[in-house]
């Protein structure tokens, strides 16, 4: 565990993502969503889809996850927002890899704003995605 | 979509009891690997009664609150047609495992978005003792009756 400092543009953590088919199995099972756009193709075609998608509450559930062990306590998480902008699509057999960075954008005495970055090939999924955390453990 | 949705009463859910095993499973989900998640007494270091739930498990207790919209038969509202465009959580306290949860819904924000609606949701998650846990909103885009 470590006390990341905080400072206005440290980066707290990053780390890059593998996700499969599976991946998307597992977090329908352990969120109750199961929409089927989130694992058949034929579905994820019928509405115009360009593919089978990434829940977005899955990028969203992996990105803060970054930065958890970094805080050293989840209880130091005031509030997450994110804007869901770009699907994320996995494919069958190649699946998806993201990227995610998380810098500190905004100070103040109590508390910091964390910005996180999740990066498909060229493209930002996630529009301001943002974490208030308090300063201090 | 229904206007009269915007400060309509809901009742609470029915609570949800939050096994550890459940946080596990979810926090394997979403790549978790922080030992808070998964070890009692890591999350005991901390000060916490049994494993924390990482921060977005709150949407499956929100997700009740969700089902009662869905379930209202003229909310206006298709899955189908329904686009998950927002979320934001704000925590007073992280979910631990053991916590008997209710969720109160609110529709707080309704307006004109094309040929549908921008619908916001509030879920206020309150604990056994009704202190605040987690407020978790989410703005979904709904589409426009299909001809």
């Amino acid at each position: 565990m470590t006390s990341a400092p905080l400072e206005l543009g440290a980066v707290v953590a990053e780390r890059t993502v593998h996700l499969t088919r599976e991946s998307l199995v597992r977090y329908a099972g352990a969120s109750g969503d199961f929409n089927a756009i989130h694992y058949r193709d034929d579905v994820a075609e019928r509405v115009g889809l360009p593919g089978v998608l990434a829940h977005g509450m899955l990028t969203m559930g992996l990105a803060v996850e970054t930065i958890v062990d970094a805080l050293g306590d989840a209880g130091r998480i005031l509030e997450y927002g994110v804007r869901f902008t770009r699907p994320v699509v996995v494919d069958a057999e190649d699946g998806a890899d993201l990227v995610v960075s998380a810098k500190v954008g905004a100070v103040d005495d109590d508390t910091a704003r964390i910005d996180l970055t999740v990066t498909f090939g060229d493209t930002t999924v996630l529009g301001k995605a943002q974490v208030r955390v308090r300063r201090q453990a | 979509m229904n206007p009269e949705l915007l400060g309509r009463a809901f009742p609470p859910t029915a609570s949800y009891l939050v096994g550890r095993e459940k946080v596990r499973e979810f926090a394997r989900a979403v790549l978790a690997d922080a030992p808070q998640h998964f070890d009692p007494a890591a999350a005991q270091a901390l000060g916490y009664r049994d494993v924390v739930a990482p921060p977005t498990f709150a949407m499956v207790v929100q997700d009740l609150t969700m089902q009662q919209l869905l379930a209202i038969e003229d909310s206006g509202i298709a899955l189908e047609r329904t686009v998950h465009a927002e979320q934001r959580f704000r925590y007073s306290r992280p979910i631990v495992a053991g916590d008997e949860l209710t969720a109160q819904l609110s529709i707080t924000g309704i307006r004109a978005f094309g040929a549908g609606a921008m619908v916001t949701s509030e879920a206020e998650i309150t604990d056994a003792e009704g202190a605040h846990v987690v407020t978790a909103t989410s703005v979904l885009l709904v589409g426009g009756e299909v001809s």
